[in-house]
């Protein structure tokens, strides 16, 4: 166990104690030492999108963050929305619009349409496709989940006060 | 041409037709789906691969004793621990070793495996392998492979010669000599990459009783349980492969068992314990299974008036080093010539070479775009020779529903004709066509596509059926869904048998130790091959459901209507009984479980790959595309601004998944276009990461408005419901369409693939390229 180094993670409001190597990926870390598989292992150079998560509400690729990095960090992943067995509007609106076909990119990409919509709760197309442009989908589905940006956002700010 | 409203109301659907969400999608946004890489079992180790560094040597020795001894690291295999029999798709092309046993052919050939406790030590026991080679000369252009003093890759295939292909519909020779103009061109296709995002990835495990199983996300499971059997010279019925989620496929490597898959297993056996592996990024980009680059001559000749009489092509592809399904990979093109066009005259000649390159097989839509991109591209310059414009020649030649092409294809029905009608109207094509300014451009292309081959010894699919005491349904087909939305369409066929909503079908991942066998998901097939047998498996369900609830509301079985879960009087909806109440009087009291089975094949013999004359699939579907472009006269960068695209698909079961479909065939092939090119020096992948290999973002797609997709409604017996395919089809003639787009934008013609900057600003100053 030489070489690890201890660490506590905030993980969807969760705290988390673990004994880690240093150079050890925030993306790796989740997903083999924490069980939280949504955000993807595609890439690792920052290229896909595909493990997007909000650190501080900032969308991260966690292929390109280290785990020790995160301390005392507020970190949501894919499995921080939707409680209760209700989904997030967005990740109803991504099922009804048809923006999910292998569902590969769709963790990634609901985690940073939350980030676009805390900071730009009614954004426009370009808005959607310049938040949205570090994202691969290879399913060729960019026009349903810009529909279901944008539809998300609607139903946001309908629901807010 | 009747809309979709209206035939869901003639027919009375309460299911088919309408648009509904995914089946898994739901499951898919959050997370919780669990594709390979995300299965984690106790005490599970890590493997990684060896690949071989040169294109082409002999292996002469391996050490692995210092990668043994490094701690952590379990277990250690070569070829040495397989037993030496070759596995692939057809008898006579097999090729593949699960690990390179005397000779690599490429670089990223796979020569040895290490399973270790975790990832790290795999990776530094790869580095203390030491492998002594012998490196040989090489050759990775296809046209100098098949010189007789090229390098040989295989000892038992003359002049590199993969396979071949040859046939003749008509008489071509004849056909040029009636032609009042005739016109030859050379085009070139580039190698392009699946590039799905999610990684190859697999879990083996072998017990010690010698069951055998594979967890992967494989798109044609009983392909690898096939292949594994083979190449592990062991029972198939000790095999055991179990599907995952999977993060699209395209074909390629998920098609096929791959040397990881082998290497997953054997481990295991090795080490007793479950072996992960999973590819990196540059490994899924550098290795093989990529759609094959290809020149293409094609020689065409016409009547004055534009009618088509004779067409010749002849095609070199560069197959890589394995043969993979490269057999039919050069048959296919010559099929595809036979459609959209009458063209009574047809020859092709093809070779698929052997090269020291990553191998090359099928990619979404098998080996269509490239012949359609020469063909539309052609069709183009001859309309411009003739003073034709490209929207008369086109529809002068487009078959009809109903004909019977040379080379025995039964069209019952082909909505082409509607389809260009409905692009060219919704483009604006007739106020467009060189009518625009000078950078902006206007192009189209029609195509044609089968719903499944029946090419294999084995294409009929089946279903089984299970309806549960609360009227909830299982079924079971060996069909997977990559993303397409099979998991969707079958249940909404049973549910609009059965009376239930989609929503009540539960639609299971392929286990090969319980779900029917199935040849696979490729080939555009699993809509109307296995659509087909799930009806039947629903209607089979459904029989005792029909005599009991007869006997109860006393009506003959005929008179009764299954529909939003419950059985009632024809026009009566209140006399009758929920679907539920009848399953448990069939089964509860009368003891006959509420099963069924069904089963399709098409029911006319296979075709031989050699010859090719035949009905190769059941049902044909049509597409037509218009795209608009802006080229940049300064850099050369092509942007698209405009979308219209229609397609036949017989009727959308599901209106919204047939749309996803239809603008993922278009993004894809817009990518090979525009974008993606595998850049090899000497057989090494220059660009083996998504920095580099460039795919298409959410911005280079036009916004939303301006893409205007068309469903054209033919109804076609042949499918469940009148389906036929959607997935592959509308992808077709995206290349030539933006081809002639920019041909039209800036008159620069450009033959070779993709249709990169610097391609259209060489084009620019030359006039053609």
């Amino acid at each position: 166990m030489k070489n690890r180094v201890a660490v506590s993670l905030k993980v969807n409001g969760e705290l988390f104690e673990l004994f880690i190597p240093p150079w050890q990926l925030l993306l790796d870390c989740l997903r083999d030492d924490l069980g939280l598989t949504g955000a993807k292992r595609c890439c690792i150079e920052g290229q896909c999108g595909a493990c997007t998560v909000l650190i501080d509400g900032m969308p991260v690729n966690a292929c390109l963050y280290l785990a020790i990095e995160a301390q005392g960090k507020e970190i949501l992943t894919i499995e921080g929305f939707g409680k209760n067995g209700e989904l997030h509007p967005i990740q109803r609106a991504f099922v009804e619009r048809g923006a999910v076909q292998c569902g590969f990119c769709t963790p990634g990409l609901v985690v940073a349409t939350k980030a676009l919509l805390d900071s730009t709760p009614k954004p426009s197309e370009d808005d959607v496709r310049i938040a949205l442009s570090g994202h691969l989908c290879r399913c060729g589905c960019y026009g349903q989940i810009t529909d279901a940006v944008l539809e998300a956002a609607q139903v946001m700010t309908q629901k807010a006060p | 041409m009747p809309t979709l409203e209206e035939v869901i109301k003639k027919e009375g659907y309460s299911v088919i037709g309408h648009p509904v969400p995914k089946q898994d999608a739901w499951v898919k946004v959050t997370g919780e789906a669990k594709f390979a890489d995300d299965l984690y079992f106790p005490g599970m180790l890590y493997g990684k691969l060896l690949r071989s560094p040169h294109p082409h040597a002999k292996i002469l020795h391996i050490d692995t004793s210092r990668a043994e001894k490094l701690a952590g690291v379990r277990q250690v295999i070569t070829a040495k621990d397989f037993p030496g029999v070759k596995y692939g798709n057809f008898a006579h092309t097999r090729d593949y070793l699960p690990l390179a046993a005397d000779r690599v052919r490429y670089i990223g050939e796979e020569v040895a495996a290490v399973a270790a406790v975790d990832l790290d030590t795999a990776e530094e026991a790869l580095d203390l392998i030491e492998v002594e080679y012998e490196v040989l000369p090489a050759v990775f252009d296809s046209e100098e492979a098949m010189q007789p003093d090229a390098p040989q890759l295989y000892d038992h295939v003359a002049n590199n010669v993969a396979a071949e292909s040859h046939f003749e519909f008509g008489d071509v020779e004849k056909g040029f000599a009636e032609s009042d103009h005739v016109r030859e061109d050379t085009f070139e296709t580039q190698p392009m990459k699946h590039a799905m995002l999610e990684p190859h990835a697999c879990v083996g495990l072998w017990e010690v009783t010698g069951d055998v199983t594979l967890w992967s996300c494989k798109s044609s499971p009983y392909v690898v349980w096939r292949h594994l059997a083979m190449g592990l010279d062991i029972d198939p019925g000790k095999i055991r492969v179990v599907q995952t989620y999977i993060g699209g496929s395209f074909s390629g490597g998920k098609q096929e068992a791959m040397p990881m898959d082998f290497c997953a297993v054997m481990l295991s056996k090795k080490a007793g314990r479950t072996v992960k592996i999973v590819h990196n990024m540059d490994e899924v980009l550098t290795i093989g299974h990529m759609r094959h680059p290809m020149k293409l001559w094609l020689k065409t000749g016409v009547k004055k008036d534009g009618t088509l009489i004779a067409q010749h092509c002849k095609i070199v592809a560069n197959g890589g080093a394995h043969s993979s399904i490269g057999q039919l990979s050069i048959f296919l093109p010559g099929l595809g010539l036979n459609l959209p066009y009458r063209v009574p005259n047809v020859k092709f000649d093809a070779y698929r070479t052997y090269t020291n390159n990553g191998f090359a097989g099928a990619l979404r839509s098998h080996t269509q775009p490239q012949i359609c991109f020469a063909r539309e591209s052609q069709l183009e310059m001859i309309a411009e020779e003739l003073e034709l414009d490209p929207v008369d020649i086109r529809l002068k030649n487009v078959r009809q529903g109903g004909e019977v092409t040379p080379s025995g294809f039964r069209l019952e029905t082909f909505g082409i004709t509607e389809g260009i009608e409905k692009v060219v109207s919704a483009s604006g094509w007739r106020e467009k066509y060189k009518k625009l300014p000078r950078g902006r451009g206007i192009g189209m292309a029609a195509s044609g596509m089968i719903s499944g081959a029946r090419l294999m010894s084995h294409s009929a699919s089946s279903a089984e059926i299970r309806v549960r005491e609360d009227g909830t349904v299982t079924l079971m087909t060996g069909s997977t869904d990559a993303g397409q939305g099979a998991d969707t369409v079958l249940s909404m066929i049973a549910a609009e048998v059965l009376g239930v909503r989609t929503e009540d079908v539960l639609y299971a991942m392929v286990d090969s130790n319980v779900t029917p066998l199935d040849p696979g998901t490729f080939s555009s097939r699993v809509t109307l091959w296995t659509g087909n047998a799930v009806k039947r498996a629903a209607e089979d369900a459904r029989k005792p459901l029909e005599e009991v609830a007869s006997k109860k509301l006393q009506v003959d079985s005929k008179d009764l209507v299954f529909r939003d879960r419950r059985v009632f009087v024809r026009n009566q909806p209140g006399k009758g009984l929920d679907l539920a109440q009848v399953v448990r009087m069939v089964q509860n009291r009368l003891g006959h479980p509420v099963v069924g089975r069904g089963s399709y094949s098409s029911g006319d013999d296979p075709i031989a790959v050699r010859g090719g004359h035949g009905n190769v699939s059941p049902a044909y579907s049509a597409s037509a595309v218009v795209v608009e472009v802006e080229v940049d006269l300064e850099t050369g960068l092509v942007t698209l601004v405009g979308v219209w695209a229609a397609s036949d698909c017989g009727f959308p079961l599901n209106p919204m998944l047939v749309a996803g479909q239809a603008m993922g065939a278009f993004t894809m092939s817009m990518g090979q276009a525009l974008y993606e090119n595998l850049i090899r020096i000497d057989g090494k992948v220059m660009n083996a990461s998504f920095r580099d290999y460039k795919i298409p973002l959410i911005l280079d797609l036009p916004k939303v408005e301006n893409v205007k997709l068309f469903d054209v409604i033919t109804q076609d017996s042949n499918g469940p419901f009148g389906a036929k395919e959607a997935g592959q089809g509308p992808g077709d003639g995206v290349i030539g369409a933006i081809a002639n787009a920019v041909c039209n934008a800036t008159g620069a013609r450009i033959k070779s693939l993709p249709i990169s900057p610097d391609r259209v600003l060489f084009a620019l100053q030359k006039g053609s390229a």
